[in-house]
């Protein structure tokens, strides 16, 4: 099944099915299927023509989704370097935006650990 | 949290003042100021300020982009230069 281009979800119930989506998450997955009147339960294979197009439309009327989700968040952090603000400076070093603390863990931002020091053993 | 929007923006009373003057006069100096904590508003656009970070003043040219932010956030407070080679030392 194709929905909005490029996602092929299937075999799945609808309601989980739709979150493979980038941009629809479950509230949002939940949000589509009530207005389009689908049972939350019904697998993707289990949908008629009729109720797959009128997915379809309300995806492409109000939810931004993919490649244009991912270019409006890469432009808003591309902003943010641009006016070199401390949160773009912290975008540009790869660390936490939010005023975390980095002594350990935000492993997220960091990346894998990078071991440094070469710790001499304790003598005997 | 954010600020409650009832209040609007906060912008120091003198930098607002000298803000204003600024603009009636037509002159675009730089502006000194200690006021890290005063919103970039939309008449800010076109200034060079002066932002203090505790310790000298770092020059910052103020775009349109930079509306909504604090002055602050364009004058950071700390230096680091990186981890230095044990090997080196």
């Amino acid at each position: 099944m194709r929905i909005a281009g490029i996602d092929i979800p299937d075999n799945k119930r609808g309601e989980i099915a739709l979150t493979y989506i980038f941009g629809i998450g479950n509230s949002s997955a939940q949000k589509i299927l009530f207005n389009a009147g689908i049972d939350l339960s019904k697998k993707v294979n289990d949908w008629s023509e009729e109720e797959s197009n009128k997915i379809r439309n309300i995806i492409s009327e109000s939810y931004k989704i993919e490649g244009d989700l991912k270019s409006e968040v890469r432009l808003n952090i591309k902003r943010l370097l641009d006016i070199g603000c401390y949160r773009g400076i912290r975008h540009r070093i790869g660390l936490p935006l939010r005023g975390q603390k980095t002594k350990n863990n935000s492993r997220t931002r960091k990346g894998k650990r990078k071991t440094v020091a070469n710790k001499k053993k304790a003598i005997k | 949290m954010s600020r409650s929007l009832k209040k609007g923006p906060y912008i120091d009373f003198r930098l607002k003042k000298k803000i204003d003057n600024a603009n009636d006069s037509g002159k675009k100096g730089v502006i000194k100021t200690w006021s890290r904590r005063s919103m970039i508003s939309p008449d800010f656009v076109g200034h060079t300020f002066a932002i203090h970070n505790g310790n000298k003043f770092i020059p910052v040219f103020i775009t349109e982009n930079m509306v909504g932010h604090k002055l602050g956030e364009f004058s950071p407070t700390r230096n680091f230069r990186g981890h230095v080679n044990k090997k080196n030392r």
